[in-house]
């Protein structure tokens, strides 16, 4: 364990590094914000103050450039480094003490770090935080909801994202952006135009940021030249020095090379999360097609072969595992309790004209995967009917190794979803699945995730007439007791009209937040680079990109799905018990129930098993949950859709539940993505996906399933292709994703005993992967407890 | 209606890709390492373990034979008065208790096996027939649902012991894609000794239906002391040869003891505890006999 990864000696020090730096806080940021905001605030625009921030910080800031790295640029001082971003989230004097100390997901800070936070930072943002602003505006009812866990809040300590780049983000450097940028400012109408003004500012901030890349490119070139000309090395001094070139050319201009491209990039991904701190970070999109033009020009020119397109690849990785999701706090570090920032690549596919997308960058991207084992980038596959079977194969190998990635999505699915969202046909093609598994139009979407739902604890609340157990208050609609409900269509009736409350009560909250971005928060950088913003001259965050979805994350449905099902097999179909009998032995938590918990737990139809009596129930939560959000309006013209995943807020949303009507103790994980409850399932794979598939996936923005596997069932060339064909039926079902667990449970069970052995041991949590060590225990248990798929 | 203890699904070592496998409920034979000792015998049978019973008598309560009582604090079943209606199993809070046997029609049956043929399909798998023995179940049965998985277009391999009249095998060879035909071992006596039958029958039906034009994988349950030495693996390489037999595949299987836990279940006792799979070297060696002998598509498990 612990052995050293990268295809040569330059990668494996720098992946060293990059592994083994402990995460800490870098305040240079929140610093540099502050000064510049007590002496300009009030001066400018919004959106103006808000690029000028980034200017100033791209000006200021500490550089860092490593020994050995091709591809440069840091979001704070060094690797590991996590900036702060007080305008959103102003952490307090116990959060700086907390979040260093927590055994799990912490982030180192210092003295020093403490009392800048104290004497400059927490007394310029209390009061002017997102965070306070945003929590200060919400009703009783919101507050009661969101402290018992009914659902959670994305914006809460970060910004509006999910975020992907197109196309534009490898070809086009800012000097052309600048251009586009002036065109619409010379066009703007001044005497027809209400919003011409605030149109104008929005330009102006976009221009300004524009100015904030190149400036940060200017100040890396410099740096190259300098460290360059002191170099005795000579293989590095001319690394230097071609690192110095690559940064005449890019961020400002258009990319000549393969190099070049990956620089631009990472320029943008920098500029994209330290503007602000959007979820899920920023993304490189079809990074393989992307890269496939510059890739082909190189080797015909003779200045690229596959190991250096390889190295440069694996540099990319680094700089990815450098970055730190920023710190979280209190519930949102519950419902994300991860380092993972959730950048995700897509590899495969098919073309904006539909053709088979495989190339041999995408060949090199799976070998940079495998070489590489890192968490981030999130490195997937997206699998078409088109993709060759060597590169499913291929793609197999690496899932089956056991760390989780690649995970595979389904790309006739994705593009379904995107046109069923009124997407083009050829911006549905560019698109894919980010942050986990959510689907968007990438480089030209705005496609927000605004917080999970708690599915099973709706239905609980349905039972126990609107009371929550758990906070001792009543936080539902009074609607009756469950055991006057004469029929399971009352019951059920029930459960709608206490679904449409508490999605209500979301929407409303989420609709002050949207506003609230829009005006207080814009990101001019990210609208930039995201298609139509420009010539909508319109900030991201208030509608300006061509599409703009929210998205509410519906969690637990195998746990609700069961829990209705034992309800309406038991009291109402067989008549086995009363509710109230029922109800009294969820009360004990099912102690000295024995016989209601054994009908409930082991006697009812469970999802998961390829049985229509629960999957009915399932596909109706399912229509339930979707017809009371798609479609509705949110506040930047666009429409609200749902996604079914998780992250690891089932492990949250679980722990807010007491006992479930499917016999589910109190306060356990509820099912995670669109899985079967655990050890519901027990009838094999194939019948997991079976029960998976009557989800109407297509109508989602994405779904999640994990299957784990013991390593004997994926053996050999005969699990390979097993475990292809797996996924190919999957995917002629229209899933969305699949991604695979290959360990088996004596290892887990080890690993959770012996962390020191397993440093290097990784999993799939939820559309993502983590080392098993940096999850807390109840995650751990889920993991181990997921059903093992073992038919030998 | 045919008995049957379980359709395995994601079956993936029974045949080519993802299969569904039929467990078919009654044998001819009573081979001492069996391991799936509750498709022995036709009829349905209680599996029942006893060491988690914490004695709390819902079984005794509701046996309508009284086949149950309490005694020293664990339920005992009197295997006599028992006649597997399962009532104990519904309300054994502890799971401790199952039937092992249900009585399908084909279209139920059939209905089940559909449920995953784009598995099939996409794997190139398809359905397996097991047991238990399926060529000794009512035949009329086994050809209708044959038929009908033929009409769908889903292959079917027929895993069997050959204790048969042969008849049986011609009227289900249509609808056949490979048959998985077990031979264990040359000597009658050793055969008899531990199988329960002569192998006669047996080999007669192997020539009968290879000559037939059937595609056969031949498997040889390998067992140290029954057939897990040079000179019997040379014997059936002769027999083979002889008969001008060439089997598509030829699986050796190592002994394993996975299914001695049931017959404690059956409240039976395991006959096969003295024996032993050859060691990993010995098995490559035996494979390599019938490599060497030309069956070049020879392996070691399933």
């Amino acid at each position: 364990m612990g052995k050293s990864r990268g295809m040569n000696e330059r990668i494996r020090k720098l992946r060293e590094i990059s592994v083994n730096t402990p995460v800490h806080i870098d305040l240079e940021r929140a610093k540099i914000e502050t000064d510049f905001y007590k002496l300009n605030d009030g001066k400018y625009s919004i959106p103006v103050m808000r690029a000028m921030t980034l200017k100033e910080y791209f000006s200021k800031k500490t550089l860092y450039l490593g020994d050995g790295e091709l591809i440069v640029g840091e979001k704070g001082k060094d690797p590991q480094a996590s900036p702060t971003f007080p305008e959103l989230c102003c952490h307090s004097e116990e959060d700086m003490v907390v979040m260093s100390e927590r055994k799990l997901v912490s982030f180192k800070t210092t003295e020093e770090d403490r009392r800048l936070q104290k004497e400059e930072i927490i007394p310029y943002w209390t009061g002017r935080s997102m965070r306070e602003k945003l929590l200060s505006r919400m009703t009783p009812q919101w507050h009661d909801c969101y402290e018992a866990g009914m659902f959670t809040e994305f914006m809460e300590q970060r910004g509006p994202g999910h975020t992907c780049g197109g196309e534009q983000v490898f070809t086009t450097g800012y000097m052309e952006y600048k251009e586009k940028i002036k065109k619409t400012m010379d066009e703007l109408d001044y005497l027809n135009d209400p919003e011409a003004l605030d149109k104008c500012e929005e330009l102006k901030a976009m221009d300004i940021a524009c100015d904030a890349v190149m400036i940060l490119g200017e100040r890396y070139h410099k740096l190259a030249l300098e460290m360059a000309e002191k170099e005795t090395d000579e293989t590095r001094k001319a690394e230097l020095f071609q690192i110095a070139a690559n940064l005449e050319v890019v961020p400002a201009h258009r990319p000549q090379t393969y190099w070049q491209a990956i620089q631009l990039y990472w320029f943008t991904h920098l500029a994209v999360t330290t503007e602000l701190n959007p979820w899920d970070a920023f993304s490189p999109g079809r990074l393989d097609q992307h890269l496939y033009p510059y890739y082909r020009k190189d080797v015909e020119a003779g200045i690229l072969d596959d190991r250096k397109a390889l190295e440069l690849l694996e540099c990319l990785w680094v700089k990815f595992y450098n970055q730190p999701a920023p710190v979280k706090v209190g519930i949102t570090l519950k419902e994300s309790a991860t380092y993972t920032d959730f950048a995700n690549i897509n590899t495969g596919g098919v073309t904006p004209d539909g053709r088979n997308g495989v190339n041999e960058v995408s060949y090199l991207i799976l070998d940079c995967m495998d070489d590489m084992r890192l968490v981030q980038p999130n490195s997937n596959v997206t699998i078409s009917k088109k993709t060759p079977a060597r590169f499913l194969k291929r793609a197999c190998e690496i899932s089956r190794e056991g760390w989780g990635q690649p995970a595979f999505y389904n790309t006739e699915a994705q593009i379904m979803e995107l046109v069923n969202a009124g997407k083009s046909l050829a911006d549905a093609r560019r698109g894919g699945s980010s942050g986990c598994v959510e689907t968007g139009a990438w480089g030209s979407e705005a496609y927000i995730l605004t917080g999970y739902l708690n599915i099973p604890k709706i239905f609980q609340l349905t039972l126990f007439n609107g009371y929550d157990q758990y906070s001792g208050k009543q936080i539902g609609l009074k609607l009756g007791e469950a055991k006057d409900f004469k029929s399971f269509d009352e019951l059920w009736a029930a459960f709608k009209k206490q679904m449409e409350y508490f999605v209500d009560v979301k929407i409303r909250g989420n609709n002050v937040i949207e506003k609230l971005y829009a005006e207080d928060m814009p990101a001019p950088c990210l609208s930039v680079v995201t298609n139509d913003c420009i010539s909508n001259a319109k900030d991201y965050n208030a509608g300006g990109a061509r599409y703009n979805t929210s998205y509410i994350q519906g969690v637990g449905i195998g746990t609700v799905t069961d829990c209705v099902a034992a309800v309406k097999y038991n009291v109402y179909d067989k008549k086995n018990f009363t509710m109230e009998e029922l109800i009294e032995a969820m009360e004990h938590n099912f102690e000295g129930y024995d016989a209601i918990y054994h009908m409930v737990h082991d006697k009812s139809p469970k999802y998961g098993n390829d049985d229509d009596y629960a999957d009915e129930i399932m596909q109706d939560i399912f229509e339930l949950y979707r017809s009371t959000i798609t479609g509705r309006p949110n506040m930047r013209g666009g429409e609200y859709r749902i996604d079914m995943l998780p992250t690891t807020c089932h492990v949250y949303f679980g722990d807010v539940i007491l006992a479930t009507a499917n016999g589910r103790k109190a306060h356990k994980p509820v099912s995670e993505g669109i899985s079967p409850e655990k050890s519901a399932d027990t009838h094999g794979p194939t019948a997991v996906i079976k029960s998976c598939a009557k989800m109407d996936h297509l109508a989602t923005g994405g779904t999640l399933l994990n299957q784990k596997f013991t390593p004997d069932v994926v053996a050999g060339e005969t699990g390979l292709n097993n475990m292809a064909s797996l996924i190919r039926s999957y995917f002629a079902m229209d899933g969305h994703h699949i991604q695979f667990n290959v360990v088996d449970r004596q290892t887990l069970i080890d690993a959770q005993q012996h962390p020191e052995d397993y440093k290097d041991l990784i999993v799939r949590v939820a559309g993502y992967s983590d080392f098993f060590r940096n999850l807390d225990k109840p995650l751990q248990d889920e993991i181990i407890e997921r059903t093992e798929q073992s038919f030998s | 209606m045919c008995m049957i203890t379980n359709i395995q699904r994601y079956s993936i070592h029974d045949g080519d890709g993802i299969r569904t496998t039929v467990f078919f409920k009654g044998c001819p034979l009573r081979c001492v390492w069996c391991h799936n000792p509750e498709a022995q015998n036709r009829g349905r049978e209680l599996l029942c373990s006893g060491e988690k019973c914490t004695g709390c008598g819902a079984c005794a309560a509701v046996c309508p034979q009284k086949a149950v009582s309490l005694k020293n604090g664990t339920a005992r079943t009197d295997r006599k008065l028992c006649t597997a209606c399962g009532a104990c199993a519904e309300v054994c809070v502890l799971n401790l208790r199952e039937i092992a046997g249900r009585e399908y029609t084909v279209k139920e049956l059939t209905a089940e096996l559909l449920k995953d043929q784009i598995f099939y399909e996409e794997s190139g798998g398809g359905v397996t027939f097991s047991g238990g023995e399926v060529m000794a179940m009512d035949m009329d049965f086994i050809l209708e649902a044959a038929k009908e998985l033929k009409r769908q277009g889903i292959p079917l391999a027929i895993d069997t012991c050959g204790y048969v009249p042969y008849e049986r095998f011609q009227r289900i060879l249509p609808y056949t894609d490979v048959f998985l035909y077990d031979v264990k071992v040359m000597d009658e006596g050793l055969h008899k000794k531990y199988t329960g039958v002569d192998n006669r029958l047996i080999l007669e039906n192997l020539v009968r239906l290879a000559h037939d034009g059937a595609r056969i994988c031949v498997r040889i349950p390998t067992v140290k002391e029954v057939n897990g030495n040079e000179r019997s693996m040379k014997e059936i390489i002769a027999f083979l040869q002889e008969h001008d037999i060439h089997p598509i595949q030829i699986n050796l299987l190592p002994y394993h003891d996975t299914g001695s836990g049931k017959y404690r279940k059956l409240d039976t006792a395991y006959k096969g505890t003295d024996l032993h799979a050859p060691d990993k070297e010995e098995m490559e060696a035996l494979t390599a006999l019938f490599i060497n002998a030309g069956f070049k598509n020879t392996k070691t498990g399933g």
